[in-house]
């Protein structure tokens, strides 16, 4: 039985929202963070849907703190969300036959969290009718709950102590999602690979180290699956 | 007014790189050795992300037990591993997160 529009976007949100335990401290702790730059609580949250990116935004707002130059902060921005290009290619073969303004808004919707549900969801399902719905889903509840999380932040301000540490859910939650993905030696050894080599990259400079550490690891599991 | 053109741009570089090879595939055909890439492409970075957060508290390497961060990590491995579930995952890396933080 072909699952139905409204039933792929319903499974999607469903399978977003453990995800969002693990998202919505971020979002707060965005909100406070960006406050205590000093900007205005509109300017603020409108950050959070004009870039809608976690790590550029923390990164923009602490570049603003350090009054960076903006070729500085532009130029960072780039390299941080060089991982959504490769989102992008994975992505790209599932929803190629989609219309432009779909196209348009699932990618305005691909951040890290509504990716790695959608694109384990085409991995496991291929191409459906409706599967784009599942994608909307996935990303809406993300967005939302971003959008949500950022306004609750900025009316907390700093009440949440930094004790607390809650921004340690954020590798918990990657931790949650990336586990399970391990299925064979090659994805252990892609796993593993990218972890040590991005401590042994953390030195390099605008992030690059996440750069270098992923293309290391995806070639490192692309060896171990052709050695046979 | 600066700050909006700031974050206008920036938002539409993040914009953009996300549609870019979605917007490109109309036209190209992606290689096969980069197709078999892509498989590997979420774990790599989700990996790459998590793994400085766990050894970098602080800015500084910090292998060791006393590290709160690692232990906790480990203990949510092991809990995503059997339970392959997003929440108890959280909730149990948290827990161990504050109770060896003490």
């Amino acid at each position: 039985m072909e699952k139905t529009s409204s039933q792929q976007f319903l499974l999607g949100v469903k399978d977003e929202l453990p995800i969002l335990v693990g998202v919505v401290p971020f979002g707060m702790i965005y909100g406070i963070l960006a406050l205590g730059v000093g900007l205005n609580p509109f300017d603020a949250q409108a950050m959070s849907a004009v870039i809608f990116a976690g790590s550029s935004q923390f990164m923009t707002v602490q570049l603003i703190r350090e009054a960076a130059p903006w070729l500085v902060i532009l130029m960072t921005g780039f390299i941080i969300n060089l991982r959504h290009a490769l989102y992008s290619a994975t992505i790209a073969p599932y929803i190629k036959h989609l219309p432009r303004r779909w196209k348009a808004l699932l990618a305005y919707l691909l951040t890290d969290e509504a990716f790695a549900v959608a694109a384990l969801n085409y991995q496991r399902e291929g191409v459906t009718r409706f599967g784009h719905w599942y994608f909307l889903g996935a990303g809406l509840a993300l967005w939302t709950s971003w959008q949500a999380s950022t306004a609750v932040g900025i009316f907390l301000g700093a009440q949440v102590p930094e004790a607390w540490g809650l921004d340690f859910t954020l590798p918990l939650t990657f931790i949650a999602l990336v586990v399970p993905a391990l299925k064979d030696k090659a994805g252990v050894v892609t796993a593993v690979v990218a972890s040590l080599a991005a401590l042994a990259f953390f030195g390099l400079p605008y992030k690059l180290g996440l750069i270098a550490a992923s293309a290391l690891a995806i070639a490192a599991g692309m060896w171990m699956e052709t050695r046979r | 007014m600066t700050l909006w053109i700031l974050m206008i741009s920036v938002g539409l570089l993040t914009f953009l790189t996300r549609l870019s090879f979605i917007a490109l595939l109309e036209r190209i055909q992606l290689p096969a050795a980069f197709q078999r890439a892509l498989r590997f492409v979420p774990i790599a970075v989700l990996s790459a992300i998590i793994a400085p957060e766990i050894g970098y508290p602080d800015n500084a390497l910090f292998l060791s037990p006393q590290n709160p961060r690692l232990l906790a990590a480990i203990i949510a491995t092991l809990v995503a591993y059997f339970t392959k579930n997003v929440v108890w995952t959280i909730v149990a890396g948290m827990a161990a997160f504050w109770v060896l933080g003490l």
